[in-house]
C-alpha cells in the first residue's frame, strides 16, 4: 500500500495542526551518504553513487552505512530516527554533527552547509549551539557531578562562579538537587543520564542529539525518563534529532519519525502516518504490535462537516482512545475544534474501526 | 604478504611432517659431508664484516658533532638531580663542609613516606612502607637509599614525560606508531639493559647524569606502551562527547583523554618506577652512586653479605614505591565542599610537610634527628657471611656435587651440541618453523635477524647464550608450570602464589645474583640458576592464569561425563589452557635473555659477556653489536613463540586473548 493512499485530505490539517509547515528549517541533510571499508576518507559525488546497489559497493570492498538521505528538522520539533540495531541511525546522526565526515551530500545548519565549516567555526557551533547525549552517558570518572555538567562552560572560559551557578541551574532542572558533588560511579544508570541531558544543556544550546538515551535503563526507568523528556522539552522548546530502536519510544516522543533499513530512510511521517499508512512491510512490522487508537487523532478521521445533529466536541489533536468513550456512548456524531475553528466531523462509526483496527490496515 | 602456510585448511593433510624430514635428512648429510663441506658447519670468517669497527667509528664522529649538546642536556639534566641530592642527602655545604642547610630529617622522610602509603593506600600499605624503611635507617644503608631515592625522584617524572609524550604522539599518528615506534620499542624492551650504557657512557661520560639518562632511557618504553594503550581505551562515546562540547585538539586530550584513563597511565608510572630500581645496580657501573654502588662495590670485593644487605634495601625501596604507586592508580579522590579551604582538601600533604620540616629542624640542634644513631643501626652483613661461610663447609661436598653433575651431565653437552651444530641447520630450522607458524613475512624476518648475528661474527657467543637461556627457561617451565597448575587448583594456592609472584617481580634483576654467588660462587651454574629464579614467575602466573580462566560450563561438562579430576585436568584444561601457557613461557625466554646479560658478572662467555667487556673498554661499536645481537635472539625467539601460541588458539577456537601478539 503507497503512501499516498490516506483517507480523505485529513493528513494535510493534521500536518497543519503540528505546526510543522509553519515552523523554519533549523537542520537539514541532502543526499548524505557515508561509506565505509575502501577509500571510506574521499569525498564522492552523490549522483555517482545513486545507482549502485550494495552489492556493486561491496565489490569495491565498501559498504554505504548511511544511503542517500534527504531529510529536514523543523524548529522546535522532536525527529525521531528508528532502525534495528546496524541500520545507520548513529552513523547518520554522527554524519549530522559532522562527527564524521559523510562521504557525499550536504548538511545544512541554519542555512549554512556544515561541511564548509572550518574547524574553528566548527568548535564555536559545538559549543553554543548543540547538545549531544550518549548511550553509555559518557561522562568523566574522574570528575564530579557538577564539574561533569559545568564541563563544556569550561572550555569556553566561563568565570568558575557563572559555570557553577548555570550548572546547578540545569542539574535542579533534572532533578539532580543534592548530587551535586557526587562522582559519576555513585549513581545508578538512571541518575548518570540525567547528568548526561543536563551537561549537554549547560550551554543552552538550540539543537539536541540524543543517540540512544534510554536504551541503557531499565525498562521501568525508560518510561520515567521518557517523561522527563517530554516535560523537559514542554519547558524548553529546542529542535531535537532522537535516535532509538525502540518503535514504542518513537511513537511515544515523536513529532515525526524516520525508520531506517540497511542506511536509507524507507519511510518519513509522524506516528500517525506511520501506523495508518506503513509503506512497506518493513514499517508495517513495527506499527503492527501498536495500540493505534493511542496514536491516531480525532483530525486524522475526521470528515468534513455533514450539517447534521452532534452530540458535542472533541479536540483537533485529542487521542481516539481518550474520546472513544464518549463518541461511542452517544451513538452520535461530534464536532472537531480547533482552537476556535470547527475543522470537520467524526463518527462513533470511525472511531469504532479504529479500536478494532479495521479498514486502514494493510 | 601470504600467509597461506598458517591459514591452510586444517582437515587437509599437513606436508610439514615430510618437510622436517627432508630437513632432517638433509642436516645429517651436511654432517655426515662436514669435511668437504666445512663452510656449510663453520660459518666462514672471510664472510664477516666487522661491524664493530664501522659502529665505532660512526659513533666517534658523532660524538664529536653532538657533544655540545649532549653537554647542555648534561647541565640541564644536573640541576634537579644536584637539588633531589641535597634536598635528600648531602644538605647544602659550605666549602668548609659546614652545613648551610640541612637535609631533611630521616625521621622526617620516614614519617612522610608512611603518610603517603597511608593517604592513598590505607594501614596495611602504611605499615609496608614504615618497615622498608624502617629496614633501611636501623641497617645502616640511609646514606645510599637516599643517594638512590634521589635518583628515582629526578628519573621518573622525566620518563614519564617522555613517555606520554611519545604515547601521545604514536596515539595521534597511527602510521608513526606501527612503522616507527612499536618497532623501536620492541628493539629497546629486547635489548639488554647493558647494551644502553655503552653509548651513553659514550656521549655524556660517566657520573651520575650519565646514569640518569641511560636510567630514563631504559625505563620510558613501558610508558610510552601504557600511554597508547590508555588513550585507545578511551570509549568512543567519551571521544565524541569532547568533540561535541566543543574541544580543542590539546583540550581533548589533556582535559578529556588523560585524565579519563588516568588508572591505565597510572600502571604505566608503577612500570616506570619498578624499572628504574631494576636499572639502579646497572646504572651504577657507569657512576650512579647510592645503593646500587653499594652492592656493585661489596659484590666486587667479594663481600657478599654486605652485598646482600645494600640490595635488600633496594627491594626495600622497590616494595614501598610499587605499593604506594599501586594504591594511587586505584585511589579515587574525595570531592571537595565549596567551602574547604587548602588545608581540609589536602590534610595528609600539610601534615607530611610539617613533619618534615619539624623534624628538620630538630634536626638543626639534636644531632640524632640528622644521622640514624650508630648505637641504633644493626649489622646484618657479617653475619650473613658467617652463614654462607657456614654452609659451604657444610655443605661444600654437597654443593659442589649438584653443581658438577649439573655441569657435566646437562650444561656441557647441550653446549657442546650446539657449538658443535652446522650454523646452516640452526638458521634452515629456524626460518623454517618461521615459515610453518607464520608464513613468508616471519621466516623473511627470521632469516634476516639470525643472518645479522652469522655477518656480525658473534655465532659462537650467541650460541653460548643460547645453551643457558634455553636451559634455563626449560627448567624454569619444567619449575614454573606445575606450581601453577597447583595454584590454580584452590583459591587458597592461588593468593599464595600470586602474592609470591608478585614480591618477585617487584626485585630488581640483579639482586636474584646475589644469593646464588653466595653458594654456588661464579661460573655457568650460578647464571643458569640466577636465571630461572628471575624467568620462572611467568610461567607461574599465565599457567595459573590460563587453568583457572579455562570455562567452567566445560569443566562441568567434563565432570558430568564422570572424569576424574586428573582427567580433568589433563585432557581439559591443559589442552586449553596451552595457548595461554605458551605465552607464559614466551615471556620465560624473554626473562631469561634479559637476565642473562645480567649474569655476564658472573663469569658466562657469551653475548653478555660481550657487552660487558665493551662497557669496561668503553668501545661502542662491540658493545652495540653485541646487544643488538641479543635482541634479535630475543625478537626472534619471541615472534616464533607468538606465531606459535596464535596457532594454538586459532585451533581451538578460542578468542584471541591478547591483542597485541
Ligand atoms: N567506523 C566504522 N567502520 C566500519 N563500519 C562501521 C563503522 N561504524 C559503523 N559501521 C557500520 O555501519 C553500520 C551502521 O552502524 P550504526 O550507525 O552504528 O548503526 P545503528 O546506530 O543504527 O545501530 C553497521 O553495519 C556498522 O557495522
Ligand atoms: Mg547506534
Amino acid at each position: 500500500m503507497g503512501q499516498g493512499e490516506a483517507p480523505m485530505d485529513a493528513p494535510s490539517v493534521a500536518q497543519e495542526l503540528n505546526g510543522a509547515g509553519l515552523r523554519g528549517v533549523k537542520l537539514s541533510c541532502r543526499n548524505v551518504w557515508k561509506l565505509f571499508g575502501a577509500n571510506a576518507d574521499r569525498k564522492f559525488d552523490a549522483a555517482d553513487l545513486t545507482n549502485l546497489t550494495a552489492a556493486e559497493l561491496g565489490a569495491r570492498g565498501q559498504m554505504a552505512a548511511v544511503r542517500d538521505v534527504t531529510i529536514d528538522v523543523r524548529e522546535g520539533e522532536i525527529f525521531v530516527l528508528m532502525g534495528l540495531s546496524g541500520s545507520g541511525k548513529s552513523t547518520l546522526l554522527r554524519c549530522l554533527s559532522r562527527l564524521i565526515e559523510p562521504s557525499a551530500g550536504a548538511v545544512m545548519f541554519e542555512g549554512q552547509n556544515l561541511l564548509d565549516a572550518n574547524p574553528a567555526q566548527l568548535i564555536d557551533i559545538r559549543r553554543h549551539k548543540m547538545g549531544m547525549v550518549f548511550q553509555h552517558f559518557a561522562l568523566l570518572p574522574h570528575l564530579t557531578v557538577i564539574d561533569n555538567v559545568a564541563f563544556p562552560l569550561s572550555l569556553q572560559k566561563v568565570g568558575k562562579s557563572e559555570r557553577q551557578r548555570r550548572a546547578r541551574e540545569v542539574l535542579e532542572l533534572v532533578g539532580l538537587k543534592g548530587k551535586e558533588l557526587s562522582f559519576p560511579r555513585q549513581l545508578s544508570g538512571g541518575q548518570q543520564q540525567r547528568v548526561g541531558i543536563a551537561r549537554s544543556l549547560a550551554a543552552n544550546p538550540e539543537l539536541w542529539f540524543l543517540d540512544e538515551p534510554f536504551s541503557a535503563l531499565d525498562p521501568l526507568i525508560r518510561r520515567e525518563m521518557q517523561a522527563e523528556l517530554q516535560r523537559l522539552q514542554s519547558v524548553l522548546k529546542k529542535t531535537i534529532v532522537f535516535v532509538t530502536h525502540d518503535f514504542d519510544e518513537a511513537i511515544r516522543l515523536a513529532d515525526r519519525i524516520a525508520i531506517m533499513k540497511d542506511g536509507a530512510v524507507v519511510q518519513l511521517g509522524t506516528p500517525e502516518d506511520l501506523v495508518l499508512n506503513p509503506a512497506t512491510d518493513y514499517v508495517a512490522e513495527f506499527t503492527g504490535d501498536v495500540d493505534r487508537a493511542k496514536v491516531v487523532s480525532a483530525a486524522r478521521i475526521m470528515r468534513p462537516r455533514s450539517g447534521g445533529a452532534v452530540a458535542g466536541e472533541v479536540n483537533a489533536r485529542d487521542k481516539i482512545v481518550d474520546i472513544a468513550p464518549r463518541v461511542i456512548g452517544a451513538g452520535q456524531a461530534f464536532v472537531v475544534r480547533d482552537g476556535s475553528r470547527v475543522v470537520g466531523e467524526i463518527t462513533p462509526q470511525s472511531v469504532l474501526d479504529i479500536l478494532l483496527e479495521r479498514g486502514t490496515r494493510r | 604478504m601470504s600467509t597461506d602456510a598458517a591459514t591452510a585448511p586444517l582437515e587437509r593433510r599437513s606436508p610439514w611432517p615430510l618437510i622436517w624430514l627432508g630437513f632432517l635428512v638433509a642436516v645429517v648429510a651436511i654432517w655426515l659431508l662436514r669435511d668437504p663441506l666445512i663452510w656449510l658447519v663453520k660459518y666462514p670468517d672471510k664472510l664477516e664484516i666487522n661491524l664493530a669497527k664501522w659502529i665505532g667509528i660512526a659513533a666517534k664522529w658523532l660524538v664529536a658533532h653532538i657533544q655540545f649538546l649532549t653537554r647542555g642536556l648534561a647541565a640541564v639534566l644536573d640541576m634537579p638531580l644536584d637539588t633531589a641530592i641535597a634536598v635528600l642527602a648531602k644538605g647544602i655545604l659550605a666549602p668548609n663542609d659546614a652545613v648551610i642547610v640541612p637535609r631533611v630529617s630521616w625521621l622526617g622522610v620516614i614519617g612522610a613516606m608512611t603518610l603517603t602509603g597511608y593517604a592513598y593506600g590505607g594501614l596495611r600499605t602504611a605499615a609496608t612502607v614504615f618497615l622498608c624503611f624502617t629496614y633501611i635507617a636501623f641497617f645502616g644503608q640511609w646514606n645510599g637509599a637516599m643517594l638512590t631515592l634521589a635518583s628515582v625522584i629526578v628519573c621518573v617524572p622525566i620518563a614519564v614525560a617522555l613517555g606520554l609524550g611519545f604515547g601521545i604522539l604514536a596515539f595521534r599518528h597511527p602510521r608513526l606508531a606501527t612503522w616507527v615506534v612499536q618497532p623501536s620499542l620492541d628493539l629497546m624492551q629486547t635489548m639488554p639493559s647493558f647494551a644502553y650504557l655503552v653509548p651513553v657512557l659514550l656521549l655524556f661520560g660517566s657520573g651520575p647524569v650519565p646514569a640518569l639518562v641511560a636510567t630514563v632511557i631504559f625505563a620510558s618504553p613501558p610508558m610510552v606502551r601504557a600511554t597508547v594503550l590508555a588513550l585507545r581505551s578511551v570509549p568512543e562515546e567519551v571521544m565524541d562527547f569532547g568533540k561535541m562540547a566543543g574541544c580543542s585538539p590539546q583540550q581533548k586530550t589533556w582535559r578529556i583523554m588523560i585524565p579519563s584513563s588516568r588508572a591505565l597511565l597510572m600502571v604505566g608510572v608503577n612500570q616506570v618506577i619498578m624499572m628504574t630500581l631494576n636499572m639502579v645496580i646497572i646504572a651504577s657501573m657507569i657512576g650512579a652512586g647510592g645503593l646500587g654502588y653499594d652492592v656493585l662495590l661489596a659484590l666486587r670485593q667479594g663481600d657478599i653479605g654486605r652485598g646482600a644487605v645494600a640490595g635488600l634495601a633496594i627491594v626495600a625501596i622497590a616494595i614501598s614505591l610499587d605499593r604506594i604507586s599501586q594504591a594511587a592508580a586505584e585511589h579515587q579522590a574525595r570531592p571537595f565542599k565549596s567551602g574547604d579551604t587548602f588545608a581540609h582538601r589536602h590534610p595528609y600533604l600539610i601534615a607530611g610537610i610539617g613533619w618534615l620540616a619539624v623534624t628538620t629542624l630538630i634536626s638543626l640542634f639534636v644531632p640524632e634527628f640528622s644521622d640514624v644513631p650508630k648505637s641504633l643501626t644493626l649489622t646484618l652483613g657479617d653475619s650473613l657471611n658467617e652463614i654462607v661461610k657456614w654452609i659451604n663447609i657444610n655443605f661444600f661436598d654437597l654443593i659442589e656435587a649438584i653443581r658438577t653433575w649439573l655441569l657435566l651431565n646437562v650444561m656441557n653437552p647441550v653446549k657442546q651440541g650446539l657449538l658443535m651444530a652446522p650454523w646452516i641447520a640452526i638458521l634452515g630450522g629456524l626460518v623454517l618453523a618461521g615459515y610453518q607458524l607464520g608464513g613468508r613475512r616471519l621466516a623473511l624476518l627470521v632469516a634476516l635477524l639470525v643472518a645479522f648475528i652469522l655477518i656480525a661474527g658473534q655465532w659462537e657467543k650467541a650460541m653460548i647464550s643460547v645453551y643457558l637461556c634455553a636451559i634455563s627457561a626449560v627448567i624454569a617451565a619444567l619449575i614454573g608450570i606445575p606450581i601453577g597448575a597447583w595454584a590454580s587448583r584452590s583459591d587458597w594456592g592461588n593468593r599464595v602464589a600470586t602474592i609470591a609472584v608478585d614480591t618477585l617481580q617487584t626485585l630488581p634483576t640483579f639482586v636474584y645474583l646475589i644469593p646464588v654467588v653466595m653458594l654456588f660462587r661464579v661460573g655457568d651454574v650460578t647464571a643458569m640458576i640466577a636465571i630461572v629464579s628471575f624467568a620462572v614467575t611467568p610461567a607461574i602466573r599465565y599457567t595459573a592464569h590460563g587453568l583457572r580462566n579455562v570455562s567452567p560450563q566445560v569443566v562441568e561438562a567434563a565432570r558430568a561425563m564422570g572424569s576424574t579430576p586428573r582427567q580433568i585436568l589433563w585432557r581439559v584444561q591443559v589442552p586449553l589452557a596451552l595457548p595461554e601457557i605458551m605465552l607464559g613461557i614466551n615471556q620465560v625466554i624473554l626473562l631469561s635473555l634479559s637476565m642473562l646479560v645480567i649474569t655476564a658478572l658472573v663469569g658466562t662467555r657469551d653475548l653478555g659477556q660481550e657487552v660487558y667487556i665493551a662497557l669496561t673498554k668503553a668501545d661502542p661499536g662491540r658493545g652495540i653489536v653485541a646487544g643488538l645481537c641479543v635482541a634479535f635472539l630475543g625478537i626472534v625467539l619471541d615472534r616464533l613463540a607468538a606465531a606459535g601460541a596464535k596457532r594454538a588458539r586459532e585451533r581451538l577456537g578460542l578468542l584471541d586473548i591478547n591483542a597485541q601478539h
